[in-house]
C-alpha cells in the first residue's frame, strides 16, 4: 500500500474503496466495545462467522466487529445492514435462527428486537427504538458502522476529508478562525472555547508547541470517551492532526487511561494505519506538513485527568498539577505551548470543517453549541452513550430518552459532572443542559457522566462516597484538598454511621469554603460540589441522620435494621435458608423473627422474600419491635371452606 | 530588568518582571505568613497559608503569594476576614497533626486558631515538604522524597542514600516545623537502614 | 524478572526519562508487580533519584510493590457501580476469599482491589477478574463467578 501523497490520491482511493462494496449487501454489524465483550460479544462474532461458513454464505454476508453504538445495557447489539434491523441482547444461541430468518428469509426475529417497557411495541430499525429516536447522533453515529481496526471503514465513510481540505484548501489561520466561529466549548468538564485556547498557543512566541489529547475519563460513570476512542478511533486522530496544523504544532500526545486497553489497542493501530497511508507523518497527502503522534497510558490516578496534571505525567512524574497563573496553552508540556483538549471535542473538530462553523452553530443554545455525548446510568430503564443537541432538558433525557425509573420507583436525583458536579432534584428537571443553566443549579454538566438516583439512594451516602473518592485521588499536595477532605470524609462517615453531631453541617460548610477557595487545582476547588448540591437539595437527609439517627431512604447500613412483620409472614422458610449470618429463627408454621445480634445488615432476606408476602421490611430512627410471643408465632392455615 | 508597580496594603511597591508578590511584600518589610516557603528552595505552593486577595482589571481573586507573579498596578490585600478565616483553618488543620508543633503555635495566636477543633490524626507531618526539597534541590543526594498521595502520602526516607549521607549532614532537621522529620530519621536508621555487614 | 528483559523494555522507550510511567507500566504488566531490583535498575539508566521512582510507584495505583496473585481481582466501585450496589458484590468477594481489598492471600492465589471506573458503567455492577470484565453482578453471580477460580463456599 503506497502512500497516499496528494488529497486526490485520498480521494481516489476512497471511491476505489467505494466500489468494491455493495451497499445493498447484507452486514451483520456486532459491537465489539468493551461493554458488548463483557456481556459475550466475541462469541457471537465467532458464532455469526461459523454459522455462515457452515451455510456456506461467505460471498453474500459480511460480518463485522464494530465500535460502540452506546446501548450498552442491551448488548451484545447487532445491527444488520442495509436494513437497520436491530437486535438486542443477541447469544451464540440466538445466531443460528437470525441467518435463517433474517438473513435468508428477510424476516424479523420479533424477540430479539427492543420493547417499549410501556407500549409493549417492538422496534424495528435502530431509528425506531425510544432511546435513539430522541438522539442526535453527529458524533457517535458511525460508532455501529466501523470496524475499529480498519482504516478503509473510516475512509468509506469520507474519513480524512476534513483533513485534507484543511491542508490543501485552508491555511492553518483559515481553519483557527472556522473553530472559532463555531463557538466549539471543551467537552472535558471546564468548557474553555477551543478556538481562545488554540488561538494562544498559535500567537505564543515559542516555535515548539504540542496538541494533546485528554483520554483519561476519570469522572466514574462516565464512558463516552472510551466508546470514541475504541469504536472510532480515526475520528479523533483527524481532528488532532487538524488541530496541529492551526496552531503550528508537529507533535502530538494521546494520554489514555491504562483501565481502558482496547482503548490504547484501538488507537496504537489506528496510528499505525494512518502513518501508513500518509495521514501521519512526513508530509502528510503532499503538503509539507508534518506530523507524529504518541500514545501514554495513564497509571491509575483520577488527578491526571486535571490538565496541568497531564502534563506533568507525560513528562514522567507524579500528576500533581501546576498553579494556573500562567496558562497552559502559553507553558504546558515542558514549558510549551500546548493545546489539551478532550476526546470529544477532538471528534467534533473534522465535522466543523467538512460542514462548516454555521452548520455547527445551528445546533444547541446560545452559549452551548452543538451536541453532547453524556453517559445515563444507574437507575435508569435505557442505560448508555446518549448523544443530544445542547438546550434539551434533562426530564427529555431521563424519561423519553432514558425511559425513566424502573421497578416503580420514585426519582430522586440525577448527579452530573462526576465529583467535580453536583445532584439535581425532581424540581429542577426541566434545566436545559449546557455548560452554563446546570452551574447555576449547583452542579456542572461536566465531561458528560449523568447518574440517576432512586428512592432508595441515600444522599448523605453520595456526598460521602465522592469525598472518599477524592481522599484517595488527590495528589496530596495542599492543605486545603488534603486535610480538608481528609475531616470531611471523617465527619461524613460519622453522619452516616449515626454518629452525626449538631454543629456537623457548619464544620463541613467551613471546610468547603477553604477548599473552593484556597486549593491549588480544581480538584481541590470542586471537591465539595456533591456536598454542597445535596445539602441544598435534601437537608432534611441530614438532619434526620444527625438529629434522629435516621436513614430516610433506608440505605445506609449502621442506622438500619431488618424487621420480619408477625402480620405477613407465612414462614416459607427461604429467608431462614439464605440468612448468612444464620441469624433468622423460625421454621414449618412458625413466623419468623430475625436475632438483631446476629444480624449483619447484608439484605439478603429483604431480597429473597417472595414479593406476594413482602414481609421483611426496612425500619431507620426507631427502635425495632420486640419479638412476638411465642404462642403466637403459630401460624395457623384458613382452610378453604372457612375463607 | 524593567520596574514593575503594585499596591500591597495601601503601600505602592517597587518590583521587578518575574518577582514573585511575596518576594515583594518582604523587599517592602510587609510580612505575609508562609510555612512552605525558604529562601534557598522554589515556591511551593502547598500549605496556602500565604493567600492575599489580588485585584487587577476589575477583577479580584484569591491568590498564593509565593507563587503569583507580579504585575502592573495589581492591588493586593494580605488580611481580610475571608482570607483571615481561610487561614484559621489551614492552621486548625494542620493542627490536628501537630499540635505541638512552635510555628503552627505562634501563627494560631495571631489568628485565634484552635487546635482542638479537628480530631486529632496520627501522623505528625504537615506536608510543608522543606526536607524533600531541601535535599534534592540544594544538597542534591535526594535522600528523602514523598511516597504515596491524597491522604495517605507521607515522606520517607531512601535507606541507602540516607545511611551514607545523612548522618554527617542533618541540614534538613532544623528545618522541619513539627520534628516529624528527626522522629522518622530515627525509626528508618533503626528499621531499614543496611548493616555494616552487607 | 532479569536485567536483560528490563534493559530490553528501556531501550525500547529510547531510554526517556520522560517514558518512566511507560517503562514501569511494561513491567508491571509482564511481573505483575514491580521488584526492587528492577526499580534500582531503571534508576540507574534513566538517571532519575530513587526518590522520584519510589514516588512514582506509590502515587500511580497501577504499581505493586508488592508480588500480587495469580488472579486479579478487581471490583469497580463508580458511581454508576455503587449507586447498583457495588458495596454488596465487595462483600460478597472479600467474604468468598476472605481478604480485604487491596490485599492478596497467603498462597498468592488471589488479589483484591477496587478500581475507579473501568468504563462499562451501564453494566453495573461490574466485576473484573484477570482482565475479563463481568457485568449485571449480583452477590450470587458473583459467588458462581468466582467458583471458576476454584473458591471454597
Amino acid at each position: 500500500m503506497a502512500r497516499l501523497n496528494s488529497p486526490e490520491a485520498l480521494e481516489n482511493f476512497r471511491q476505489e474503496i467505494l466500489s468494491k462494496r455493495d451497499p445493498k449487501k447484507p452486514c451483520i454489524s456486532i459491537c465489539a466495545g468493551a461493554g458488548c465483550i463483557a456481556s459475550g460479544a466475541d462469541e457471537v462474532i465467532a458464532a455469526f462467522s461459523a454459522e455462515i461458513e457452515k451455510e456456506g454464505l461467505q460471498a453474500q454476508v459480511d460480518t463485522k466487529g464494530t465500535g460502540c453504538p452506546g446501548f450498552c445495557e442491551r448488548g451484545p447489539v447487532v445491527v444488520i445492514y442495509p436494513e437497520e434491523i436491530c437486535y438486542l441482547q443477541v447469544t451464540p444461541e440466538d445466531v443460528p435462527e437470525i441467518i435463517s430468518q433474517t438473513i435468508k428469509e428477510k424476516k424479523v426475529v420479533d424477540r430479539l428486537l427492543y420493547e417499549d417497557p410501556v407500549t409493549g411495541e417492538r422496534a424495528i430499525h435502530e431509528s425506531d427504538i425510544t432511546f435513539y429516536k430522541n438522539q442526535q447522533r453527529t458524533v457517535l453515529c458511525n460508532n455501529i458502522k466501523i470496524d475499529s481496526k480498519n482504516i478503509d471503514d473510516y475512509l468509506a465513510l469520507d474519513g480524512y476529508s476534513a483533513l485534507a481540505k484543511a491542508l490543501s484548501k485552508m491555511t492553518a489561520v483559515d481553519v483557527l478562525e472556522e473553530v472559532k466561529k463555531s463557538n466549539l466549548r471543551g467537552r472535558g468538564g471546564a468548557g474553555f472555547p477551543a478556538g481562545r485556547k488554540w488561538e494562544g498557543s498559535r500567537n505564543a512566541p515559542e516555535p515548539i508547541k504540542y496538541v494533546i489529547v485528554n483520554a483519561d475519563e476519570g469522572d466514574p460513570g462516565a464512558f463516552m470517551d472510551r466508546a470514541l476512542l475504541e469504536g472510532n478511533p480515526h475520528s479523533i486522530l483527524e481532528g488532532l492532526i487538524i488541530g496541529g496544523y492551526a496552531i503550528g504544532s508537529n507533535e502530538g500526545y494521546i494520554y489514555v487511561r491504562q483501565e481502558y486497553p482496547l482503548a490504547v489497542k484501538n488507537i496504537n493501530l489506528a496510528i499505525k494505519q494512518a502513518e501508513a497511508y500518509g495521514l501521519l507523518g512526513e508530509n502528510i497527502l503532499g503538503s509539507g506538513y508534518d506530523f507524529n503522534v504518541f500514545v501514554h497510558q495513564g497509571a491509575g490516578a483520577f488527578v491526571c485527568g486535571e490538565s496541568t496534571a497531564l502534563m506533568t505525567a507525560l513528562e514522567g512524574r507524579v500528576g500533581e498539577p501546576r498553579p494556573k497563573y500562567v496558562r497552559s496553552n502559553v507553558k504546558g508540556l515542558w514549558e510549551r505551548p500546548s493545546v489539551l483538549n478532550n476526546v470529544e471535542t477532538w471528534a467534533n473538530v473534522p465535522l466543523i470543517i467538512n460542514n462548516g462553523a454555521d452548520w455547527f452553530t445551528e445546533i444547541g443554545t446560545e452559549s452551548s453549541k452543538g451536541t453532547k455525548i453524556f453517559s445515563l446510568v444507574g437507575k435508569i430503564t435505557n442505560t448508555g452513550l446518549v448523544e443530544v443537541p445542547m438546550g434539551i432538558t434533562l426530564r427529555d433525557i431521563i424519561y423519553k430518552i432514558g425511559g425513566g425509573i424502573p421497578d416503580g420507583k420514585k426519582f430522586k436525583a440525577v448527579q452530573t459532572g462526576g465529583p467535580s458536579g453536583g445532584c439535581i432534584p425532581e424540581e429542577q428537571l426541566d434545566l436545559e443542559v449546557g455548560f452554563d443553566e446546570l452551574t447555576k443549579a449547583g452542579s456542572m454538566m461536566g465531561s458528560g457522566g449523568m447518574i440517576v438516583m432512586d428512592e432508595d439512594t441515600c444522599m448523605v451516602d453520595v456526598a460521602r462516597y465522592f469525598i472518599n473518592f477524592l481522599t484517595d485521588e488527590s495528589c496530596g499536595k495542599c492543605v486545603p484538598c488534603r486535610e480538608g477532605l481528609r475531616q470531611m470524609h471523617r465527619i461524613l462517615t460519622n453522619i452516616t454511621e449515626g454518629k452525626g453531631e449538631e454543629g456537623d453541617i457548619e464544620l463541613l460548610e467551613v471546610l468547603s469554603e477553604t477548599a473552593v477557595e484556597a486549593s491549588l487545582c480544581a480538584l481541590g476547588k470542586s471537591a465539595p460540589n456533591p456536598f454542597l448540591s445535596t445539602l441544598r437539595y435534601f437537608r432534611d437527609e441530614y438532619e434526620a441522620h444527625i438529629k434522629e439517627k435516621r436513614c430516610p431512604a433506608l440505605s445506609c447500613k449502621e442506622l438500619i435494621a431488618f424487621y420480619i412483620d408477625p402480620g405477613k409472614c407465612l414462614a416459607c422458610g427461604i429467608c431462614y435458608k439464605k440468612c448468612p449470618a444464620k441469624a433468622i429463627d423460625g421454621g414449618k408454621k412458625k413466623i419468623h423473627i430475625i436475632d438483631q445480634e446476629k444480624c449483619t445488615n447484608c439484605g439478603t432476606c429483604f431480597e429473597v422474600c417472595p414479593p406476594r408476602f413482602g414481609a421483611v421490611a426496612k425500619i431507620s430512627g426507631k427502635p425495632v419491635p420486640p419479638p412476638i410471643p411465642e404462642e403466637k408465632r403459630i401460624i395457623i392455615r384458613k382452610s378453604k371452606n372457612n375463607e | 530588568m524593567s520596574d514593575i508597580f503594585l499596591e500591597i496594603d495601601g503601600k505602592e511597591v517597587k518590583a521587578t518582571k518575574g518577582m514573585t508578590v511575596l518576594a515583594a511584600a518582604q523587599s517592602a518589610g510587609i510580612s505575609i505568613p508562609t510555612l512552605c516557603y525558604h529562601e534557598k528552595l522554589e515556591p511551593f505552593g502547598g500549605c496556602r497559608l500565604c493567600i492575599v486577595e489580588a485585584e487587577a482589571r476589575g477583577w479580584t481573586k484569591l491568590v498564593v503569594s509565593c507563587v503569583y507573579p507580579v504585575e502592573e498596578k495589581l492591588i493586593v490585600r494580605t488580611r481580610s476576614e475571608k482570607i483571615d478565616r481561610i487561614r484559621k483553618t489551614i492552621l486548625e488543620l494542620l493542627l490536628a497533626h501537630a499540635p505541638d508543633s512552635p510555628a503552627l503555635h505562634d501563627l494560631a495566636q495571631v489568628y485565634g486558631a484552635d487546635k482542638n477543633r479537628f480530631e486529632k490524626e496520627a501522623s505528625f507531618c504537615i506536608h510543608c515538604g522543606l526536607c524533600v526539597r531541601y535535599c534534592a534541590e540544594v544538597k542534591k543526594k535526594n535522600a528523602v522524597g514523598f511516597v504515596d498521595r491524597g491522604i495517605r502520602k507521607e515522606i520517607s526516607f531512601i535507606p541507602e542514600i540516607a545511611s551514607k549521607e545523612c548522618n554527617d549532614c542533618k541540614e534538613c532537621f532544623p528545618l522541619c516545623p513539627t520534628s516529624y522529620l528527626q522522629a522518622a530519621f530515627v525509626l528508618t536508621e533503626a528499621l531499614v537502614f543496611p548493616s555494616s555487614s552487607e | 524478572m532479569d536485567i536483560d528483559r528490563i534493559d530490553q523494555i528501556i531501550d525500547k522507550h529510547q531510554v526517556a526519562a520522560s517514558s518512566l510511567i511507560q517503562i514501569l507500566l511494561d513491567i508491571q504488566s509482564e511481573n505483575h508487580w514491580l521488584p526492587r531490583e528492577a526499580l534500582e535498575r531503571v534508576g540507574e539508566r534513566l538517571e532519575v533519584p530513587s526518590s522520584r521512582i519510589q514516588h512514582i510507584a506509590t502515587f500511580y495505583k497501577a504499581f505493586s510493590l508488592v508480588p500480587k496473585g495469580r488472579h486479579e481481582i478487581h471490583i469497580c466501585v463508580g458511581t454508576a457501580c455503587h449507586v447498583r450496589g457495588a458495596t454488596r458484590i465487595l462483600d460478597t468477594v472479600e467474604e468468598a476469599i476472605g481478604i480485604k481489598s487491596g490485599e492478596t492471600d497467603l498462597d498468592l492465589k488471589f488479589s483484591l482491589e477496587t478500581v475507579n471506573c473501568l468504563g462499562c458503567c451501564a453494566l453495573g455492577p461490574v466485576l473484573e477478574v484477570d482482565g475479563k470484565v463481568h457485568g449485571k453482578m449480583s452477590p450470587v453471580k458473583t459467588a458462581d463467578v468466582l467458583k471458576n477460580y476454584g473458591t471454597k463456599n
